[in-house]
């Protein structure tokens, strides 16, 4: 579904991600994690086509499609969904009335009929339940006065309604509280399909205990170091990324150690 | 003197205190070009211009106004008329009156200022032989809304003409007014008015204007108001229409505990011109003033605004904010835009903040990863931006009639903003 192969990608001038590759198939889900500044949010930026960050070389393929050839909106019809880190507040902009508009937006882009406003109720009402969101946050202002929960469960309720072909959550358990946390991994469970993917994008293995991810990327200095099953999230767990930064460049770490 | 002050003059008629008012006027002419006043809003082109007076009534179709609900009165070119008015459910303890000439006694109750600066209210008050006289006795509750309801026509010759009117509510009476401002049929009209609104004692005016006048027309208005002790009057000002709109809205707060709201929209495309003048006057202790202001321009429009507010010496525990947030979306368009907050008293808290720029590209950015266009995603953030001053006023029926003007008003400049 998804074909990454040897992005290189600079943001304000700097290397952030040297050399990336990285495949991930239909109903598969893939969790990326790796220490901070390693290029995590980098990575969902650029795929979702966020302004700033200049692809240098690599490509990307989405189902066969040049993903750099399409502007974020033609992205997300293709079936790309990013759930912001921190998603951004937009008074003004009833939440419900964005959610329909962006909804039609993408099935009008892929030649499917509008969905009308009764239809989108029923839509969404059977979509809340399983988020427990209150009523009452659709109809304020886009994400206006949510708490930081909030914020992030109304971004797996998007994802909800929006069904994406591959979803990438970029640390949607930060901030979370534990309930919250499995509010959230309840959502995306319920939404794990043979054909739709997801990458994992998170700093802690906590969520991975309830998202269980078929395969485990550390991402650390801007490339893919190590490749591995749920065990490597409970290895990263125990050892901390010392352990991984070892593993690069162990001649590296062994003189910082010596001094 | 200038083409357009000849030909206003030229439609005259009156007693000797008129005339001499009027005279005054004419020798200080228009505003000097050094003017502070009219420093961002050039008169070159309006005073080469001459315009007839008004002299009758014009037809409108029904079905124009029929979005307007009663008790509505309505002018036609300045002239009263009253087979499109309609006074039908008009609260107890609310007169409303078309009014005759009343210019001997507003010339002489006259504190519009007495400079070149002040012209138009000067002209407009020498030559005003009309206007709308409303009133709340003490102690009314109005519960339905007046509408005043100013229509400009197509018609042969460019037409100027001068409205005096006034609110007054008594002690304790409560209001909702709603002023349109608009067109039937393209006109190139000079509308020149002077609203005068008197709040006594604990009463409480909730005041909209929506100017949506002719896109080739001019809209001169000067608003004076005052607010007696724990009265209160909020308004929201929409700024949609006519090719220069000059507002000036001046509000003295004379008792203790008056509070103000006024809140605007001013929409600048094409090569339209608005420019809004707010001067607040606290004079007494814990009077409130809030201002949000938003302004947009594209193509080649453009928005000046000046927020001044003084809390004279005396109005201690006074509480000034004024917000004035500017979209500016064309490299041809300009905004200009000046805070000016003037503190003489103790214990005051006071607030302001002008800011230009451009739609949030975090805010964009997100609407277009969920799968809106570049140019629905602009509408939508725009639009947002644009009825926040309204929401935080208004609700209910009358918030939907007022968001509607100005979506409307938004989506006419669709092809500017997409």
């Amino acid at each position: 579904m998804l074909k990454i192969q040897n992005l290189h990608v600079r943001v304000a001038g700097r290397e952030i991600l040297k050399g990336l590759s990285l495949e991930v198939a239909a109903g598969e889900v893939c969790a990326i994690m790796g220490p901070n500044g390693a290029g995590k949010s980098t990575l969902g930026y650029v795929l979702a086509g966020r302004d700033g960050y200049e692809v240098t070389s690599g490509s990307v393929t989405f189902e066969g499609r040049d993903l750099f050839g399409l502007a974020p909106e033609e992205r997300a019809a293709a079936g790309l969904f990013l759930a912001f880190q921190y998603p951004v507040e937009i008074p003004g902009v009833n939440n419900t009335y964005f959610l329909r508009a962006a909804l039609n937006a993408q099935r009008k882009a892929r030649g499917e009929p509008e969905v009308d406003a009764v239809q989108f109720l029923k839509l969404v009402r059977s979509k809340l339940e399983v988020l427990h969101l209150k009523d009452e946050l659709l109809h304020r202002g886009v994400n206006e006065g949510f708490s930081g929960g909030e914020k992030k469960r109304n971004e797996i309720f998007q994802l909800a309604v929006l069904e994406p072909r591959l979803a990438i959550l970029d640390e949607t358990d930060s901030g979370l509280d534990i309930d919250a946390l499995r509010t959230v991994a309840e959502g995306v469970n319920a939404l794990r399909s043979p054909s739709r993917a997801f990458i994992v994008i998170t700093h802690y293995q906590r969520l991975l205990e309830y998202i269980r991810p078929d395969a485990v990327m550390v991402l650390a200095d801007g490339r893919i170091v190590e490749r591995g099953g749920p065990e490597l999230a409970e290895q990263l767990e125990a050892h901390g990324y010392a352990w991984v930064r070892d593993r690069i460049a162990p001649a590296a770490s062994a003189a910082a150690t010596a001094q | 003197m200038s083409a357009l002050l000849d030909s206003l003059a030229a439609g005259f008629a009156g007693d000797a205190t008129c005339r001499a008012a009027l005279d005054d006027a004419l020798r200080l002419g228009l505003p000097q070009p050094r003017s502070e006043a009219w420093k961002y809003t050039s008169l070159r082109a309006l005073e080469r211009r001459s315009f007839s007076a008004s002299t009758a009534a014009a037809s409108v179709p029904g079905a124009q106004l029929e979005s307007i609900p009663s008790p509505r009165l309505v002018f036609v070119n300045g002239h009263p008329d009253a087979v499109l008015s309609n006074l039908e459910g008009l609260p107890a303890g609310v007169s409303i009156t078309a009014c005759g000439d009343t210019r001997s006694r507003s010339i002489a109750n006259g504190s519009t200022g007495h400079t070149a600066d002040d012209v138009f209210v000067r002209i407009g008050l020498a030559l005003a032989t009309r206007g709308v006289s409303l009133h709340a006795s003490a102690g009314t509750r109005a519960d339905s809304t007046i509408h005043l309801v100013f229509v400009g026509t197509t018609t042969e010759a460019d037409l100027a003409w001068h409205l005096r009117n006034e609110i007054s509510l008594s002690d304790g009476s409560e209001l909702t007014v709603v002023e349109h401002h608009l067109a039937c049929g393209p006109h190139a009209h000079l509308d020149n008015g002077v609203m005068h609104v008197d709040l006594s004692k604990g009463s409480r005016l909730t005041h909209a204007r929506v100017q949506s006048g002719s896109s080739s027309g001019t809209s001169l208005l000067r608003t004076e108001a005052t607010i007696a002790a724990s009265a209160r009057y909020e308004r929201v000002d929409l700024e949609l229409g006519a090719s220069l709109s000059r507002h000036e809205l001046v509000v003295r707060m004379t008792g203790p505990g008056a509070a103000l709201v006024s809140n605007g929209v001013m929409l600048a495309q094409g090569r339209r011109h608005v420019d809004t003048r707010v001067r607040i006057e606290h004079d007494s202790p814990e009077s409130t003033s809030q201002l949000n202001w938003r302004g947009l321009a594209t193509d080649r429009g453009r928005v000046v605004f000046r927020g001044g507010i003084t809390i004279h010496p005396g109005a201690d525990g006074s509480d000034a904010r004024l917000s004035n947030k500017n979209l500016l979306l064309s490299d041809a368009a300009e905004i200009d835009t000046q805070p000016v907050l003037e503190i003489h008293a103790d214990e005051v808290k006071a607030a302001h903040g002008a800011t230009v720029g451009q739609l949030d590209p975090d805010a964009m950015f997100y609407l277009r990863a969920r799968g809106l266009g570049e140019g629905e995603a602009r509408i939508l953030l725009t639009a947002a931006f644009c009825r926040e001053p309204v929401a935080t006023v208004f609700d209910g029926p009358l918030r939907d009639f007022l968001v509607s003007r100005v979506d409307d008003s938004l989506s006419a400049l669709r092809g500017g903003l997409s």
